[in-house]
C-alpha cells in the first residue's frame, strides 16, 4: 500500500511549538517514569492464581467461565456449543484449532471457517450465526479481557456478530493485566514488527447503562460471552 | 450546532435547570451511582494498589506529552501515513468539517455511522456531513436516543442522555420511531440493536472520535461498551477518526496507564468491554476491515491554552471525575452551562476553545470546593484554574465596562448642549428607579455595580448651577 498524505503539517507544529516558546523537538527521550504502579500488580502470581483472577473477574463480567484441560477440550467445545443456541459457528482461521485437536469439533458441528477467498459471504455467515469461537492471543486476569489481534483469518467479525463468542483462553496466555500485553506490543513496534490492523481487548459480552444507569447486556455486541480456560498440552 | 447548546444567558439557562425538579433528581441519582462505582474501582479495589501513585503516573504522561505535542503529532502522523492512512491537520473546526466533506463526496458516501464522539459534536460534524446529501446514524445508545430526540444535546460527556428518563426514552422511541415495547431498559436497548443492525453492514463512511492515538505506531485507541464502535470501524470502507490534538501517548506502555485511569475514573471498571486499537492497513487484504483511514488532527483553540496557565487543562482524558462530584454541575444539570464540555472542566475548557464572550461566565458555575481537582485522574488543579479564568474574565469585563462608560461620555462631552440636557434631565431619567433615596438596580454601565450595592440617587441641582450661584455669592446648596 502506498504512503497515505499529510496536511498541513508543517504550520500546525509550527504554531504548537511557537505557543510552546521554542523550536520544533527534533528528538525526545522518553522520561525514565517516577510512578508504575502498573507493575506492582500481580506480579508474583502463580499461573494457578492468575487463572482465578482471570475466572473471577471474567464472572464478574457476567461471562461464563469453563475450566478444562486439553484432553477435554473437544468435548466441552461441543456442548458449549449446543448449549448456546445449537445454530450455525463461525470460527476464526487459526491454526491452534488444528494443534489443539478441534478440526473435527468444527467439521462436525458444521462451523463456518473464515475464509478470504470467499470474500463479503463470510460476513453474511457470521451476521446468521449463534456462536463465534476463536482463540485468546492474551488474557488479561485483572479484567478477564481476551485480546485478538485481527488480520484477514483472524477476522474481526468472529467475535463481534454472533450472538455468543467462545473464547478459547490457554492458561499460558494469561498475564496479569493490560500492561504485560502493552509491553510487548511496544516491544514489537520498536523491532519493527509489523502490527495488527486491530488489536482487539474484548471483556465479555457488549453492555450499556446509558438509560438510567441500568446495565442492559447485549447492545451491539454479543449478548453472551464464554471464556474456557485450557491448560496446555 | 457546534459547542454551543442554547441561546439563552447563561443565567437564565441556570434558572431554567433550577425549575426541573425531573432534571435535579436525575443528575443527583447520577452523580452518585457514578461516583460510587467510581470510588470501588480505585481507593477500594485493593487489588489496583495506592491510586495516588495512578493519578501521579497520568500526570508524570500527559504532562511530558504535552510538553512535547509537537514531536509525538509529527511521530503519529508519519506512523499513520507510512501504513497508508491519510492525516489532515485542522487548525479549526471549519477546516475539519470542509476536509470530512470533501472525503465524503469522493466516496459518493450516501450513510455513515458514528460512533460517539464529542469532538464531533464540537465541531457540527452531523450537520456538515447532512449538507453534503449523507444521512448520519449515531449509534451509541445515548447518542442515538438524542438524535432520534429531535437533536437534543448531550447533558455529561460520558453519559450524553443523562437527563432523559426510560418513560421519556420509551415514549421518544414510540412517537419517532414506530417503538411499540416498553420502558424496560432493555426492550429500548434491543431496539436500538435492531434497527441499526443493517446500517451498520450498509454505511459508506464510518465516523469515531479517538480516546487516545499512539505515536509509536499511528494507531488509535477506543475505548466502549456497547460494540458500536467496533461495528463502525469494521464494515464501512473508509473510516474517519477525529481528535483533539493533545490526544495522544507516546507509546503503548503509556496507553495501558491512560487506559486504566480512564476506565476506572469515567465509569468505574477495571476496564471498559472494548478496547479497540486500530492502525490503517499495510499489505494484507481483510474483508471485514476499512480500506481507507483517514484521521483529523484538530486544533480548534487548544493551541491557545499552550505555554500558559491553563495547559494542563489539555491533559484532560474526559473521564467526567470531575463533573460526578460537582455540587454545582448537581443542581443545575449540564444543559445549564451552555456548552457540550460541562462540570467543572467543561466551565475551563470552554472559555479556552471557545472564548470569555460566550463562556466567561462558566467558571462562576463553581463553589471552588476542589472536589473536582481531587477526583481528577490526571491531577489538573481545576479549581484554580476556574479562579484564574474569573480574574481574566473580570479584567476583561471591567475593562470593556470602562471603554462603553467612557465613550458614552465622550459623545455627552463632545457636544455641551447634550451634555446639559443630559446633566439637568438625569434625575428626571433615574426617577422611576429611585426607592429610599437610592438606587438598587440600575440600567447599562450601573448595572455590575448596583448588582452589589446601591447607587445615591442624583440630587435635583448640578455642579454647574451650583457654580454659578456661588459666583454670585449664593449659598452651597445645589
Amino acid at each position: 500500500m502506498a504512503e497515505g498524505m499529510i496536511h498541513n503539517k508543517n504550520d500546525f507544529l509550527a504554531n504548537i511549538s511557537a505557543r510552546l516558546g521554542r523550536e520544533q523537538s527534533k528528538q525526545v527521550t522518553r522520561p525514565d517514569w517516577k510512578h508504575r504502579p502498573q507493575l506492582e500488580i500481580l506480579k508474583k502470581a502463580s499461573p494457578e492464581e492468575l487463572a482465578a483472577v482471570f475466572s473471577r473477574n471474567s464472572v464478574e463480567k457476567t461471562t461464563t467461565v469453563i475450566e478444562t484441560d486439553s484432553t477435554h477440550l473437544a468435548k466441552v467445545l461441543l456442548e458449549t456449543f449446543s448449549k448456546y443456541g445449537g445454530g450455525r459457528v463461525v470460527a476464526t482461521k487459526d491454526n491452534r484449532f488444528g494443534e489443539y485437536g478441534l478440526d473435527s469439533v468444527l467439521a462436525e458441528s458444521g462451523a463456518h471457517v473464515w475464509n478470504p477467498e470467499l470474500g463479503k459471504e463470510n460476513i453474511e455467515i457470521a451476521k446468521q450465526a449463534a456462536i463465534g469461537v476463536f482463540f485468546s492471543d492474551v488474557s488479561l486476569a485483572e479484567s478477564g479481557t481476551v485480546v485478538q489481534f485481527n488480520d484477514k483469518d483472524i477476522a474481526r467479525s468472529v467475535s463481534l456478530l454472533p450472538l455468543t463468542y467462545v473464547a478459547i483462553v490457554p492458561k499460558s496466555t494469561i498475564v496479569p493485566r493490560m500492561t504485560q500485553a502493552s509491553y510487548a506490543i511496544h516491544k514489537s513496534v520498536e523491532e519493527g514488527k509489523r502490527l495488527s490492523t486491530c488489536i482487539n481487548f474484548i471483556s465479555g459480552p457488549s453492555n450499556s447503562a446509558d438509560i438510567e444507569m441500568n446495565i442492559v447486556i447485549g447492545v451491539h455486541g454479543p449478548i453472551e460471552a464464554v471464556h474456557i480456560i485450557v491448560t496446555d498440552h | 450546532m457546534a459547542m454551543k447548546i442554547g441561546d439563552k444567558p447563561f443565567f437564565g439557562r441556570v434558572d431554567d435547570a433550577l425549575k426541573d425538579d425531573f432534571m435535579r433528581q436525575a443528575m443527583s441519582s447520577a452523580q452518585d451511582r457514578l461516583r460510587g462505582k467510581k470510588i470501588s474501582a480505585t481507593v477500594e479495589d485493593e487489588l489496583v494498589g495506592d491510586w495516588e501513585e495512578w493519578r501521579s503516573a497520568g500526570e508524570e504522561i500527559r504532562r511530558h506529552t504535552l510538553e512535547n505535542l509537537d514531536f509525538y503529532l509529527d511521530q503519529l502522523s508519519e506512523n499513520f501515513s507510512k501504513r497508508g492512512g491519510h492525516v489532515y491537520f485542522a487548525a479549526t473546526a471549519e477546516d475539519a468539517t470542509r476536509y470530512i466533506q470533501e472525503v465524503a463526496k469522493k466516496k459518493n458516501a450516501k450513510k455513515v455511522t458514528k460512533a460517539k464522539s464529542m469532538v464531533t459534536e464540537e465541531i457540527g460534524l452531523n450537520e456538515a456531513l447532512e449538507e453534503v446529501g449523507c444521512e448520519v446514524y449515531e449509534t451509541d445508545l445515548a447518542e442515538y436516543i438524542l438524535q432520534i430526540d429531535d437533536h437534543d444535546r448531550p447533558s455529561h460527556i460520558v453519559v450524553p442522555s443523562l437527563h432523559k428518563n426510560k418513560e421519556q426514552i420509551r415514549d421518544t422511541f414510540r412517537d419517532k420511531a414506530n417503538y411499540t415495547g416498553t420502558e424496560e431498559p432493555k426492550q429500548l436497548a434491543a431496539f436500538a440493536r435492531s434497527q441499526l443492525r443493517e446500517t451498520f453492514m450498509q454505511a459508506d463512511i464510518g465516523v469515531t472520535g479517538c480516546n487516545f492515538a499512539v505515536a509509536e505506531s499511528g494507531s488509535i485507541s477506543l475505548v466502549t461498551n456497547e460494540g458500536n464502535a467496533n461495528m463502525v470501524t469494521t464494515f464501512p470502507e473508509t473510516q474517519i477518526s477525529i481528535m483533539g490534538m493533545e490526544r495522544l501517548v507516546p507509546t503503548w506502555e503509556e496507553l495501558d496507564v491512560m487506559i486504566n485511569l480512564l476506565s476506572r475514573s469515567a465509569v468505574g471498571q477495571k476496564i471498559t468491554t472494548y478496547v479497540t486499537n486500530l492502525t490503517p492497513q499495510v499489505t494484507e487484504d481483510s474483508i471485514d476491515a476499512p480500506k481507507e483511514f483517514h484521521l483529523v488532527i484538530l486544533d480548534a483553540g487548544r493551541s491557545k491554552a499552550l505555554g500558559t496557565e491553563f495547559q494542563s487543562a489539555l491533559h484532560c482524558i474526559r473521564c467526567a471525575a470531575c463533573v460526578n462530584v460537582c455540587p454545582v454541575y448537581r443542581h443545575i444539570g449540564g444543559h445549564a452551562y451552555g456548552s457540550i464540555y460541562q462540570g467543572p472542566i467543561g466551565a475551563v475548557l470552554s472559555p479556552i476553545l471557545g472564548g470569555y464572550e460566550e463562556y466567561g461566565e462558566l467558571p462562576f458555575a463553581s463553589s471552588l470546593c476542589a472536589a473536582c481537582s481531587e477526583a481528577c485522574p490526571v491531577k489538573i488543579p481545576l479549581h484554580e484554574q476556574l479562579i484564574r479564568h474569573r480574574e481574566i474574565y473580570v479584567k476583561e469585563k471591567a475593562k470593556t465596562t470602562e471603554k462603553l462608560a467612557m465613550k458614552t461620555f465622550g459623545i455627552g462631552a463632545s457636544s455641551p448642549s447634550l451634555f446639559r440636557l443630559a446633566v439637568k434631565g438625569m434625575p428626571t431619567m433615574m426617577k422611576p428607579l429611585v426607592k429610599d433615596d437610592s438606587i438598587s438596580s440600575g440600567p447599562g454601565p450601573m448595572k455590575l455595580w448596583t448588582a452589589v450595592r446601591d447607587f445615591p440617587a442624583p440630587g435635583n441641582g448640578n455642579f454647574r448651577h451650583w457654580f454659578d450661584n456661588h459666583k454670585k455669592g449664593g449659598g452651597t446648596d445645589g
